[in-house]
């Protein structure tokens, strides 16, 4: 028995402050991200979610430029990003895919000087693989800073929860009901923001999607109500944290190099096979006949029978 | 349903719940809607009917206070428009829930309860009731608890009057609500909706560019053609004289089997019901 716990627990796992402190952010950063990710894989908004990514990405490097923590510049570029992203294109879903395209293209571009910069003028050689891939076991972040951006993200969705879904099934109801839906959808562009730098922070601004949209894409494989997705994308955005960073603790001891595999990859990993494995039964109940919708050539052709 | 009939809502005495006076309405220097004017009584049954791009979605807009008139004034339940008005339940064009949606049909349902609502929903019983009622009311029950996205086109289009009956309007706006479904399932929407009329004296509007399905239960219709608008009961408005008037050409209305056929007359280009239909160069706005 004990044996067996050392072999999953490798010694010193519990002790390692690194591991306690990437216990306890990647555990919030999956809560925020789940939370949000439930939304945004409903809105069909995971381009932005993933421009977001890259976003973070610029404001990360070049936080880290001018010397301070990557944080700030993860969530105030995501923040000024997001809010740009709905305001050039929120009216069409065309509108707002290239919008998201646009905005993407330039922070990539930016990351790109911020890294150079960053490794070749001020020595921090790091930091390409901090701010794309994440860096869980090194945050210098205040553990304070986070939980406080994390209530108000979390906190933000619950106040729009509603008008949210509502606008979601159709802007076009929620206006007729007075909602003010542009100002609901800049809310949760913001809260997504914010999801968005903390999972960079974890596993890095280019893998945030991932911890975004799979345990949420999990979720909605397992469930017909939306309390219980979130729930259920919360467990596995939290699962899926913990166990690659118990993985990536272990790997260390794996091979006779001691060398330590990246926490992001094991994290992606388990997303990926959670995604897959929900899906098969959705997949095969997915494959049975489905109650006949009318087929697109429908309208026409009743018109004129009955006509 | 049961429980909402006896709460009859005739306190105000045959007032019209709906009432548009000359309204207008210009989209970047086009004219959408002139002077359309009718209103619509409780318990009424009224087609709102027109080719596409005749101005049908832009009208149900200015009355769900979505679209600024330049002229004209719309009174709902003897309240000027505006967004937010309790008393119109609406169901829009075109509705696609995707499959993906964790969400029942009774979920979307209580939605139409205090969807616009802040905060996250606070279960209870009276609202799990109305909702369940309500579900019944459209001959829901059997599928209340399926997933809304895998329901057919028929089954979500009664979720969605569901949605928007629950809150109880007394005037209830449908845009095209048939043009996704096949003939069976359009006739069970449209029957449904007229029992629904008669039985809440709820007034319904809806829309439709084809006006046969509906002819046994209209009680009256708008015709809107090229932004104008004449209304009426049904058989002093379809006619070869008004239409006429109306789509500023000759068209026939022939009854076919005891069916209405509207086409092009000999002044036209001849191509019968759809060319007439496509006679005004313009697309829907909004």
């Amino acid at each position: 028995m004990h044996q067996l716990y050392t072999w999953v627990f490798e010694p010193g796992f519990f002790a390692s402050a690194p591991v306690r402190t990437a216990v306890v952010i990647g555990g919030v950063a999956a809560v925020v991200s789940a939370v949000v990710g439930v939304f945004t894989v409903l809105r069909g908004q995971s381009f932005a979610g993933h421009a977001l990514g890259d976003v973070s990405a610029a404001g990360g490097s070049g936080a880290l430029l001018i010397g301070v923590t990557p944080l700030p510049g993860f969530i105030g570029l995501g923040i000024i990003g997001s809010g740009a992203m709905e305001l050039i294109g929120i009216r069409r879903v065309r509108g707002r895919d290239l919008a998201t395209g646009i905005v993407l293209g330039a922070a990539i571009g930016l990351t790109a000087l911020f890294l150079y910069l960053d490794t070749s003028a001020s020595a921090t050689t790091g930091a390409t693989q901090q701010i794309l891939f994440g860096s869980i076991f090194t945050i210098t972040s205040s553990l304070t800073i986070i939980i406080a951006f994390s209530v108000l993200a979390v906190g933000a969705i619950a106040v729009i929860w509603r008008p949210l879904l509502l606008a979601t099934v159709s802007p076009d109801i929620a206006a007729a009901r007075g909602v003010p839906v542009r100002l609901v959808g800049l809310a949760y562009m913001l809260a997504l923001a914010v999801a968005v730098a903390l999972s960079s922070l974890t596993v890095g601004a280019i893998l945030s999607t991932a911890l975004l949209i799979g345990p949420a894409a999990t979720a909605l494989h397992l469930t017909r109500r939306m309390g219980r997705a979130l729930i259920l994308a919360c467990v596995t955005g939290v699962a899926a944290t913990w166990a690659g960073i118990l993985l990536a603790y272990d790997s260390y001891d794996w091979g006779s190099s001691h060398q330590g595999l990246p926490v992001s990859f094991f994290i992606v990993a388990v997303i990926f096979a959670a995604f897959l494995l929900t899906g098969l039964p959705a997949r095969r109940a997915a494959a049975r006949p489905r109650p006949a919708s009318a087929p697109a050539a429908a309208p026409e052709e009743a018109c004129s029978r009955a006509s | 349903m049961p429980g909402m009939t006896e709460q009859t809502r005739t306190s105000a005495p045959a007032a019209d719940v709906l009432d548009v006076a000359g309204v207008s309405v210009s989209l970047s220097g086009r004219q959408i809607l002139d002077d359309v004017s009718f209103s619509v009584g409780a318990g009424q049954f009224t087609g709102l009917i027109g080719p596409n791009g005749a101005g049908k979605t832009t009208l149900l807009r200015v009355i769900l206070g979505l679209q600024r008139t330049s002229a004209g004034t719309v009174t709902v339940a003897a309240q000027p428009r505006s967004r937010r008005n309790p008393s119109i339940g609406y169901v829009p064009q075109k509705i696609l829930l995707d499959p993906d949606m964790p969400m029942r049909a009774r979920d979307l349902v209580a939605l139409g309860i205090d969807g616009h609502r802040f905060g996250v929903p606070v279960r209870s019983r009276a609202r799990r009731e109305a909702v369940a009622a309500m579900l019944h009311a459209v001959d829901a029950d059997r599928f209340a608890d399926a997933r809304v996205g895998l329901l057919s086109g028929g089954e979500q289009q009664r979720v969605m009057i569901a949605q928007a009956l629950v809150s109880q309007p007394r005037l209830l706006l449908l845009d095209e609500p048939l043009a996704n479904l096949d003939i069976r399932s359009g006739q069970e929407v449209v029957s449904l909706l007229a029992r629904i009329a008669a039985e809440q004296q709820v007034a319904v509007l809806l829309s439709a560019h084809e006006m046969n399905p509906l002819m046994p239960v209209m009680d009256r219709v708008v015709y809107l053609a090229g932004g104008r608008a004449v209304s009426g009961p049904t058989d002093q408005v379809i006619r070869t004289d008004v239409l006429s008037s109306l789509y500023g050409y000759h068209v026939d209305v022939l009854n076919v089997h005891g069916r209405v056929l509207v086409v092009a007359g000999p002044g036209g280009d001849g191509h019968g019901d759809e060319a007439a239909f496509a006679a005004p160069p313009a697309r829907e706005a909004g």
